[in-house]
């Protein structure tokens, strides 16, 4: 019967846990958005909720502290994320041509930034101290440094063969 | 102590935790949209800076005070600031000023005329959110909102809920419920308290003006208005009469000239709940069962209580509120003696309170699909009737209420503010537990502006332990004292609103709440004075009711008519985790997986429920879901099948579960 | 476990003897930079080449005992990221540059032969003259390094190379004063915050030793947000153990127990070797309980922030640890008097705290023998943009900006024009040419409206649009707003607004105007340190190239050629030979004219698509600014 019981029940059990190990104080709600961020690519909202209940705050706040920091997202985030560093240091050296060509390849309109297949999602992040190397992009944590918007087809490329495309 | 110098004039201070309350010491009324002395410091809306000598520019709303200090609230920098800031604010402001709630009693729109604000050289606001119209009390404009944050501090740190807070940053900064959710859909215990602080029409009281001239205008309705006790102390305010005055007999005017059939008092009503309440708890202090009594005449109160502390729902005395006492009272019997039906009579209440409009619309307030209270309006709301019917109120002639439901007794009165209720209620326990007059009826413990008092009556060798609590985050640390078992009280009075009711969030809006309700609460105290009498046993109109009606206290026609029940509510609506989701599946299962239940095993219990269904092949007829509380924490773990809600759930009870499905499914 | 000099000597002893048994080793930079440019698979190729010629070999990290050979090693970010991969070899001191895994044989075999591979020396871009020895490099060879002294020397995943390089002394010798000397010797050193403002930081230690309290806290601030510096990361990276250890010496100062290290999200290198660093100083004894017996205990836990620039900011660093939205709080009270759960609390810049060890181990006099009178010690740099050589530098406070940007910097890249220094990120501002001379500290560039603020130093030529580069700050800070205080967050928002009408020829001269009016309120007015310096970057470039403003606002002309909207398309009379193929793609409809004769461009109707340009087979249309 039940497809996703276990790993929703599973889910439940690990979100506990993890509460349980930064301890059930305000203090511990951002690790704890950064575990269950980490996990699920995002914030569920009943997740959030059951978090608030957990460390006695309103689900208010925790909305609140969910939507503050750009670390966080409340819709599902793609299976890899691209970040365009648009640092100083890329910026004056065309960060915006290449976030515009990543775009351009994996589709993307009308300013949203996670394909419909939610394989990528596509942001700018201000700055990711790697500016001998600008422009630069990190996809999932792996940095790639002088970026062309040539070298964004090749890389592309590899992912979509990757997940069988 | 010290003193500085503020725009060349020599000011002491004292007490003073900042340089802002210093100057406003020294009568300069330094702008501020963000500054409260009741809340935190925010320190966002800059107005208040002020050029220090040899520190430049500074906030003073978080600068202390220091001996010497040379300060100037006024220079040619400084305005240029304050200006910019204004023209910043308005630039990304709703201005449809003529059309808004707040036009007159804005702050925004004062400062922008004060400062002269002539011109607005940027773009226009480029979004255009929808209004927030689903909480029966308020109604909220994020197109209005200017982030002071004054809205989340007051519903934090004087309620103790949060219901609102920041969420995003930067210009996509806003004001909102969790998950951008609206006001009715998440736990407001619609004390409107954030309106009362917010500085333009961002959150308001839900107008039902409309509403209240059709039923007046309406030849078939018996039209029947009750004034609540803090309601006569501050409709003087808005006419410029002095602050504090009693104006109800201009009020009853006021109401007969705009064409109400009958003005009664809802202090009458106040003292059949003393009558009520005080026995209720003669009887339960008596046999030591659900004490502390927690009154509950204060619907954000009940409110809270409900959706936080559903463990003591038993202690909340069972009497309604007098709004609800009356309103039972007119459309159960004084329709009677009309010779109408109830639904022919149209009750509209005067409330301080914008909770109130909550309470009238709650179902168990019903009779028939009628409601025992038709419509409630706030002070605000009877104010701008008054004005836009056009009387000139401030040169009125009294006019006596009508009767028999006008008369009531200081007791009755005095409920309008903090305190009121107990001293009322200890005025009458004093007789019948002493069984002897009392003779000064001033119980001076009782009275007092802080938002906790407690303190022990003896009542000739009976030691009553009350406690006197206003704000709901006072509530929420009292009862959490009691529950760790650091208090005991017997008696314990919640008002949601500082000051109790006389500082509603249905009252004028002003910029010093403080002192308002201070004069409020005195106007009300001489009120009790003037009247002949004290206590509500003495009033006649109610002994008339007993003998015609009621009966008597507690009894079975009074509890019909007069008391309730509670039940525990959940805070917000979220969606539970779905297990499983067969179509047309005929029984649904709840586990809750919330905090306490799942320490008490609730996951494994769910595991092992599941596991059984689908050995016996009941997957396909069972809705099963994980919910993340039912409030129902004390007696976890906690599995709902379909209405019926089971406690203490063990792997013993999983057969037992299963049986109950299977029964449901064959049926 | 160390419990006195005696043993932290000896470990440093036991290591650096096991060091002289290798006569090579190459040492393999593993900063950020050099990991995304392959590194790693250099690494490796290394690895498998010294493997295959059997000559004693190690993984990974150098071994304590017997090892005759050649090894690997990793090191922290030498700064140099642009020419990374970067291996050294030493002792020799070699540079190589941009090496590639192919190169792995030629590297070791040259090695082991005493012989230098030539092709993979550094070149210089603009002289074109090789270096062999990285301290020969003008890049390094300016630079006096301090804070970033061990960053690409040692291996920071072990403590024992930091313990050869004289690390844990400073903590030592500090735990053998009184804590009022320790803060004494931070005060009179005059070290200066390196995070921004330049506070004092002996001063910040003063008032939170001075506050009665059961409980006080050390936060090191890793937040490092400006989008164009990496300092912090690098000593984060590089040299972790520096950072406990001036922590500890800060803690044991004020009477402290118990420190945060806030770190970036977007850092989690530096989270993992700080980790990794914290665990092996409290299995040597050096956090934990009774540190060097001498009675004071210290614990260091890791905060990874969450994305928010303004964490930065110290009041609103402590709300995120809290747990909160990272708005800055009011103040005073000051953290050092108020902070953390309202303890006192010192919150110190990684930069700040990297120079305190060696403070304490080698004397006041020595930190203020360097660097300017008022501004003592050393400052690095983030030196980014279109100059030759990019990359993390560090000089004595007090350098000038032409040293700087010419010697090391090896001058603008291909020999342009240089038109301005933006320095100090999104909070500070523009120097031009005049400023050459200017002396890079504290008060110098507060003076001139810039600030040094976290170091970020991007050099700009002709080809830079000044207005579009302060519309980048502007939307940066507008980005990073918390939106707390009212300035600041509809004083950047529309001072972003009218730097985008401007940028897209919609500007007026009023708007200048307006421009400087806003960007002084939010500057007087703002709640936080972010705030009030957000307008710089806007104010500086209307000072010093107000020109350029007024090119785009009254001539609609963006004198660079950057911004799109102020760009024209025209047909060079002379090339066109009327073919109409361009007034036949235009989608607009703007090209007209008549066969066999030149055609024109209706600027009104064209939308700057640049079909046209595509189209025409004798180039005869170009854009011009």
């Amino acid at each position: 019967m039940s497809r996703t019981a276990e790993v929703d029940l599973n889910v439940v059990d690990w979100l506990n846990n993890v509460i349980a190990e930064h301890g059930s104080t305000p203090s511990a709600l951002i690790p704890v958005l950064q575990e269950v961020q980490k996990k699920h690519n995002y914030l569920p909202e009943e997740l959030l909720t059951y978090i608030a209940t957990a460390l006695n705050l309103s689900p208010a706040t925790v909305y609140g502290v969910a939507t503050f920091y750009a670390q966080f997202s409340l819709d599902p985030k793609g299976k890899y994320i691209i970040k365009v560093c648009d640092g100083t240091a890329c910026h004056v050296r065309g960060s915006l041509p290449i976030y515009e060509a990543i775009r351009k390849r994996v589709k993307l309109v009308d300013g949203k930034a996670t394909t419909d297949d939610g394989l990528f999602s596509v942001e700018t992040v201000s700055c990711l101290g790697a500016c001998g190397l600008a422009p630069v992009i990190t996809i999932n944590d792996q940095v790639y440094g002088q970026v062309t918007p040539e070298a964004i087809d090749l890389i592309i490329d590899v992912l979509e063969k990757r997940e069988g495309m | 102590m010290g003193q500085m110098i503020i725009d060349g004039q020599k000011v002491e201070f004292d007490k003073e935790t900042n340089i802002l309350e210093v100057v406003r010491k020294a009568r300069i009324d330094l702008p501020t949209f963000c500054y409260y002395s009741e809340l935190s410091v925010y320190g966002a809306c800059r107005m208040c800076i002020v050029e220090i000598e040899g520190r430049g520019i500074q906030a003073s709303c978080h600068t202390p005070p220091e001996d010497g200090l040379v300060v100037r609230t006024n220079t040619a920098k400084l305005r240029k600031v304050r200006k910019n800031i204004l023209e910043l604010l308005l630039a990304n402001h709703d201005r449809e000023c003529t059309m808004c709630e707040r036009s007159g009693t804005c702050k925004l729109q004062d400062l922008a005329q004060r400062y002269g604000v002539r011109q607005i050289r940027f773009g226009e606001r480029d979004v255009k959110l929808p209004l927030d119209v689903s909480s029966p009390s308020i109604v909220r404009d994020p197109n209005k909102c200017i982030l002071c944050g004054d809205c989340v501090r007051v519903c934090k740190e004087i309620q103790g809920i949060g219901v609102l807070d920041f969420a995003h940053r930067g210009a996509k900064m806003m004001v909102t419920p969790a998950f951008n959710k609206q006001l009715g859909e998440v736990d407001c215990v619609n004390c409107g308290q954030c309106s009362a602080v917010c500085p333009t029409g961002a959150l308001v009281v839900k107008s039902q003006i409309d509403q209240a001239w059709d039923a007046i205008y309406d030849d078939s309705k018996t039209v029947i208005v009750q004034i609540a006790p803090a309601v006569r102390v501050a409709v003087g305010e808005a006419f410029g009469l002095p602050v504090g005055q009693s104006t109800l007999g201009q009020i009853t005017t006021a109401l007969k000239q705009m064409g109400v059939d009958k003005v009664f008092d809802t202090s009458f009503a106040a003292d059949l709940t003393v009558i009520e309440e005080t026995r209720e708890f003669i009887q339960r202090f008596s046999e030591k069962k659900n004490i502390p009594q927690f009154t509950s005449c204060c619907p954000a109160w009940v409110k809270f209580a409900e959706q936080y502390y559903p463990e003591f729902l038993d202690n909340l005395s069972s009497c309604r509120s007098p709004q609800q006492m009356f309103g039972s009272v007119v459309k159960r019997y004084y329709a009677q003696d009309l010779g109408l039906d109830r639904e022919q009579v149209y009750v509209i209440s005067i409330m301080p309170c914008t909770a109130k409009k909550f309470e009238a619309g709650r179902e168990e307030f019903f009779v028939a699909n009628n409601p025992d209270v038709d419509l409630v309006l706030t002070t605000q709301e009877l104010i701008s009737m008054i004005k836009e019917a056009g009387i000139d109120f401030a040169s009125l002639e009294p006019t006596a209420l009508d009767m028999p439901f006008g008369f009531a007794t200081g007791a009755g009165v005095i409920f309008g503010n903090s305190g009121g209720v107990s001293e009322a209620v200890l005025r009458n326990a004093y007789e019948i537990v002493t069984k002897e007059e009392l003779q000064n009826v001033v119980f001076n413990d009782v009275r007092g502006h802080e938002g906790v008092r407690d303190f022990t009556a003896d009542l000739k060798g009976t030691e009553i332990k009350v406690a006197i609590v206003n704000g709901l985050a006072n509530a929420r640390q009292l009862l959490e004292d009691i529950k760790s078992g650091k208090a005991h009280y017997d008696l314990v009075e919640v008002m949601a609103c500082p000051g109790g009711c006389v500082g509603g969030a249905g009252q004028p809006i002003s910029q010093n709440g403080t002192n308002l309700r201070k004069e409020r609460t005195k106007g009300l105290y001489r009120e009790d004075q003037r009247l002949q009498m004290h206590k509500s046993q003495q009033n006649p109109m109610l002994t008339s009711l007993y003998e015609q009606w009621l009966t008597e206290p507690g009894s079975e026609e009074a509890h019909q008519a007069l008391h309730t029940e509670y039940g525990s509510r959940r805070r917000i609506d979220t969606e539970a985790i779905k297990i499983n989701q067969p179509e047309n599946a005929p029984v649904d299962i709840q586990v809750c997986v919330g905090t306490s239940c799942y320490l008490k095993g609730s996951v494994k219990i769910l595991k092992t429920l599941t596991d059984m269904l689908q050995k016996d092949g009941y997957e396909e007829d069972v809705k099963l879901r994980a919910a993340f509380c039912c409030q129902q924490c004390a007696g976890g773990p906690v599995v709902i099948v379909d209405d019926k809600v089971m406690g203490n759930v063990g792997f013993e009870q999983i057969p037992e579960i299963v049986q109950l499905v299977k029964s449901k499914v064959e049926k | 476990m160390i419990r006195n000099l005696e043993q932290l000597l000896a470990v440093k002893e036991k290591y650096n003897k096991a060091m002289k048994k290798q006569t090579s080793s190459l040492l393999l930079c593993a900063g950020t930079g050099c990991m995304a440019n392959g590194a790693e698979q250099v690494y490796n190729a290394l690895k498998d080449e010294l493997a295959k010629r059997d000559v004693l070999v190690t993984v990974d990290y150098l071994l304590e005992d017997g090892c005759g050979g050649i090894t690997t090693t990793t090191t922290g970010c030498h700064g140099f990221c642009e020419m990374g991969p970067l291996v050294r070899v030493e002792p020799t001191g070699t540079l190589y540059v941009k090496v590639k895994p192919e190169d792995a044989a030629e590297i070791v075999e040259a090695t082991v032969n005493n012989q230098v591979v030539e092709r993979l020396l550094y070149r210089h871009p603009n002289t074109g003259e090789v270096y062999q020895r990285e301290s020969e490099i003008p890049f390094y060879k300016y630079q006096t390094r301090v804070a970033l002294a061990n960053c690409g020397e040692i291996n920071p995943e072990d403590i024992r190379n930091y313990i050869a390089h004289d690390g844990y002394q400073g903590l030592e010798k500090a735990l053998r004063l009184s804590p009022q000397e320790v803060v004494q010797m931070i005060n009179d050193s005059n070290l200066r915050g390196r995070g921004g403002g330049g506070f004092p930081a002996g001063r910040k230690w003063a008032i939170a030793a001075a506050q009665e309290s059961d409980k006080k806290y050390i936060i090191c601030n890793g937040d490092e947000g400006d989008p164009g510096a990496f300092m912090d990361r690098s000593v984060m990276e590089g040299d972790p153990h520096r950072i406990i250890e001036a922590m500890a010496i800060a803690g044991y100062a004020i009477g402290a127990d118990e420190g945060y290290i806030y770190v970036r999200a977007e850092y989690p290198l530096a989270v993992q070797r700080l980790r990794t660093a914290i665990k092996q100083a409290q299995e040597y004894g050096l956090l934990g309980k009774d540190i060097f017996g001498s009675g004071f205990n210290f614990e260091l836990k890791i905060k990874e922030g969450a994305g928010a620039f303004v964490c930065g900011e110290e009041s609103a660093l402590i709300a995120s640890i809290e747990g909160e939205r990272g708005m800055p709080r009011p103040k005073p009270p000051f953290p050092a008097v108020s902070g953390l759960w309202d303890k006192p609390t010192i919150i110190n810049n990684v930069e700040t705290l990297a120079n305190v060890p060696e403070i304490i181990r080698k004397g006041v006099d020595w930190f203020k023998s360097i660097g300017a009178v008022k501004s003592p010690g050393t400052k690095t740099f983030a030196l980014t943009g279109e100059v030759a050589n990019t990359g993390l530098i560090e000089v004595p406070m007090g350098t000038t900006m032409r040293h700087v940007v010419f010697e090391i910097g090896g001058g603008v890249r291909q020999n342009k024009k240089f038109k301005a220094v933006q320095i100090g990120g999104p909070s500070g501002g523009c120097l031009v040419e005049e400023h050459f001379d200017l002396p890079l500290d504290f008060d110098s560039l507060q003076a001139a409206g810039a600030m040094v603020g976290s170091g970020g130093l991007v050099v700009m030529d002709e080809n830079t649009c000044i207005v579009e580069i302060a519309r980048f700050f502007m939307n940066f800070t507008q980005n990073e707003s918390c939106g707390k205080c009212v300035l600041c967050r509809e004083g950047t928002r529309r001072m972003l607004e009218i730097l985008q009408k401007i940028v897209e020829g919609r500007g007026t001269e009023e708007d200048l105007d307006l421009l400087e009016e806003i960007g002084e309120s939010v500057q007087i007015g703002s709640l936080c340190g972010l705030g009030k310096t957000a307008p710089n970057p806007v104010l500086t470039t209307l000072k010093y190239f107000r020109e350029e403003y007024l090119a785009h606002v009254v001539e609609k002309r963006c004198p660079a050629g950057v911004c799109q909207a102020l760009k024209r398309i025209t047909i060079v009379a002379d090339l066109c030979k009327g073919c109409s193929r361009c007034a036949r793609v235009c989608p607009v409809g703007a090209i007209e004219g008549e066969i066999k004769n030149p055609f024109v461009i209706n600027q009104e109707k064209c939308i700057k698509c640049g079909a046209c340009i595509e189209s025409c087979k004798f180039n005869a249309i170009v854009e011009v600014s």
